[in-house]
């Protein structure tokens, strides 16, 4: 194996126990704490795929921002109350053996998977361009559509944020 | 380095979904100054009437081919605005006696529809998705819009929670379809599928978009969220939802599985014949057994699309028409009954309707209508709907599934009857049946009934 190899093995470990801990421990802060750990794994894991744009985006939102704003739900929550009560309902085992059984269907099909196709970005042209102006490039022009629907997305959520959690005016 | 800028995109196809969104994000921020609900509901009317104008003029492929208005999408986009129309109709009386809804309502209203007519022209899968999920977003804020009720806030949540689930479904589908094929560009993928041999990664993506779009038609097994959704929305809102994203979703299903898939026919229609059969037993089983009429009829939209996937399963061209006649006319009937119960002062539970013949004898007549319409009893339209349906199934060679069909249709007058009896032969529970008309609720009911009426007797206007 090669070290990069090796590197991702520890990525991929470490991302799984961080996961099962997250949805385990039963402090939520601690919860919120080992998720920002999980995702400085995934940005590292970006960047062996050579997308040091999505890495640092992962970094700047997803540990920046949003847990932030997880943080502060936390803080509105009763903590004590949430110590004790149980972290999962009574069927969890249930839900355990469905998610296994699809995971091992997922494994098994994917250990099938033959690559035929090479898309117009090949590694050699975003080697040369860098990744954040191939998806830049890629971004305003072939996928205009989709990044302006997302945009009407985003504008969504504020308005609903805004029509669910408004105060009556009466 | 020189760079040169793209050329600008053709936005002609694109004008019907211009008109949608553009006047959403206007009518946001009149809302803020104009408090006439009737004027705003008015700007809503209009614009679902402007983009019917528009769809036969804008029809070709921009975007880099990511999107495409053709005849199939058009068809599509009609019911969707049919369905807006109507509903801003019901809606207007209703949001009034309803004081804690919100005006933002009739904004997300439209933006619903934008992501509906977006799905139908998607001829990419990212649009698809994104068209889904602006769609889904706006119904569940739409679902769960009377904030102070518990009801419409469960609602919301489980409708929200569930459709997340559905949309990683969806995701992890088309992450496979990619990782086959390099593209997300339907046409692309078909093409591309023809040569690639039918590979176990290929099935498993094609199970997974089924199940996400299962979902978005309220399929059974994954139909639990539709009952209790359809009744802690406020009632407008539930017509909206048994009927716009159910169109959404069986449009998609014909783009998808009809040209991406169409290698694998044999697959996905095995896997659409359970669902079918599954959903037509469980929506008209679980019906007979409902006291409120909004659940009833969840339940009811649950078995009608278990009705038209058989439309889907038999995929010819005969058979998608019926498809579509059958969503252009449950439109019509599925909206009126819901009309009927927010005409009624309290109308949400079956045994509400006792003896409404004897202090409003039209109501119960119009409701009647409707009933016999949705179990398919000629001379209405719900008749001429099913008729074509099973006949181009009977062609395509689904005799049993027609079979399967009919019978669970001869189940569900039961529970359409039921109400039926309990308007004309029991005693009413009240001393008087309130009801709130105003002229555009009035107007709508009529559309609806003449509607349902004149496609019932003359079918060869729709087909």
């Amino acid at each position: 194996m090669t070290t990069v190899e090796y590197f991702f093995i520890y990525f991929a470990v470490s991302m799984v126990f961080l996961s099962l801990l997250i949805i385990t421990v039963k402090n939520p802060v601690h919860s919120i704490l080992l998720m920002l750990v999980l995702f400085f794994h995934i940005a590292g894991l970006y960047l062996f795929l050579n997308a040091e744009f999505l890495a640092a985006v992962q970094v700047i939102l997803y540990a920046g921002a949003i847990l932030v704003l997880f943080l502060f739900v936390i803080m509105m929550l009763n903590l004590k109350e949430e110590l004790v009560s149980h972290r999962f309902i009574g069927e969890w085992p249930v839900g355990v053996a469905i998610g296994l059984s699809i995971s091992l269907f997922c494994i098994f099909a994917i250990s099938h998977f033959q690559i035929k196709y090479e898309g117009n970005m090949t590694i050699e042209i975003i080697k040369t361009l860098t990744n954040t102006k191939a998806l830049g490039k890629i971004l305003y022009t072939e996928f205009l559509l989709p990044f302006e629907i997302a945009s009407i997305i985003l504008l969504i959520a504020i308005v609903g944020a805004i029509v669910l959690a408004k105060k009556e005016q009466s | 380095m020189i760079i040169v800028p793209p050329p600008f995109p053709n936005l002609t196809p694109f004008i019907p979904e211009l008109i949608v969104l553009s006047v959403a994000m206007v009518l946001l921020l009149l809302e803020i100054w104009v408090k006439n609900r009737v004027f705003i509901a008015g700007i809503c009317i209009l614009t679902g009437f402007a983009v019917i104008y528009c769809l036969n003029m804008s029809i070709g492929i921009t975007f880099n081919g990511m999107f495409i208005n053709d005849i199939y999408s058009v068809l599509f986009k009609i019911i969707f605005m049919v369905c807006l129309i109507l509903t801003v109709l019901i809606s207007l009386n209703y949001i009034d006696r309803e004081k804690p809804i919100r005006g933002e309502y009739y904004s997300l209203l439209l933006f619903a529809t934008a992501g509906m007519m977006l799905m139908a022209s998607a001829k990419d899968l990212m649009v698809l998705y994104l068209g889904l999920e602006l769609m889904a977003l706006s119904t569940y804020i739409l679902a769960g819009i009377k904030t102070l009720n518990i009801k419409s806030n469960e609602a919301a949540i489980k409708y929200f929670m569930l459709g997340a689930f559905s949309s990683a479904f969806l995701l992890f589908g088309i992450s496979m379809l990619y990782g086959l094929t390099a593209t997300t560009d339907i046409y692309l993928i078909a093409e591309r599928l023809k040569d690639t041999e039918r590979s176990l990664p290929l099935i498993l993506s094609m199970i997974m978009i089924v199940v996400a779009f299962s979902f978005k038609i309220a399929a059974a097994p994954f139909h639990m969220w539709s009952p209790d959704v359809y009744e802690g929305a406020p009632t407008s809102v539930t017509a909206f939802l048994s009927v716009g994203p159910k169109a959404a979703g069986f449009a998609v299903i014909g783009r998808v599985f009809y040209i991406a898939f169409e290698g694998i026919q044999p697959d996905w229609t095995t896997a659409f014949i359970i669902i079918s059969v599954i959903t037509m037993a469980i929506g008209n089983i679980v019906a007979l057994a409902q006291t409120n009429i909004k659940r009833m009829l969840a339940y009811s939209s649950i078995a009608h699309a278990g009705y038209i996937l058989i439309g889907i399963v038999t995929s010819t061209y005969e058979s998608l028409q019926a498809v579509i006649n059958y969503l252009m006319i449950y439109t019509f009937m599925n909206i009126g009954a819901f009309a009927i119960v927010i005409l009624l002062d309290k109308g949400e539970e079956i045994q509400d309707y006792n003896g409404l013949s004897k202090h409003r004898p039209l109501v119960a007549a119009i409701m009647l209508l409707f009933m016999f319409s949705l179990v398919g009893i000629p001379p209405t339209a719900g008749f001429i709907a099913k008729f074509n349906l099973f006949v181009s199934a009977i062609h395509g060679g689904q005799i049993w599934l027609v079979v399967i069909a009919v019978i669970f249709s001869a189940v569900s007058a039961f529970y359409y009857l039921r109400v039926v009896m309990n308007m004309y032969m029991k005693d009413p529970l009240v001393e008087e049946h309130q009801i709130h008309l105003s002229p555009s609720l009035g107007f709508a009911i009529f559309i609806t009934v003449v509607m349902v009426m004149v496609l019932g007797l003359f079918p060869s206007l729709i087909i």
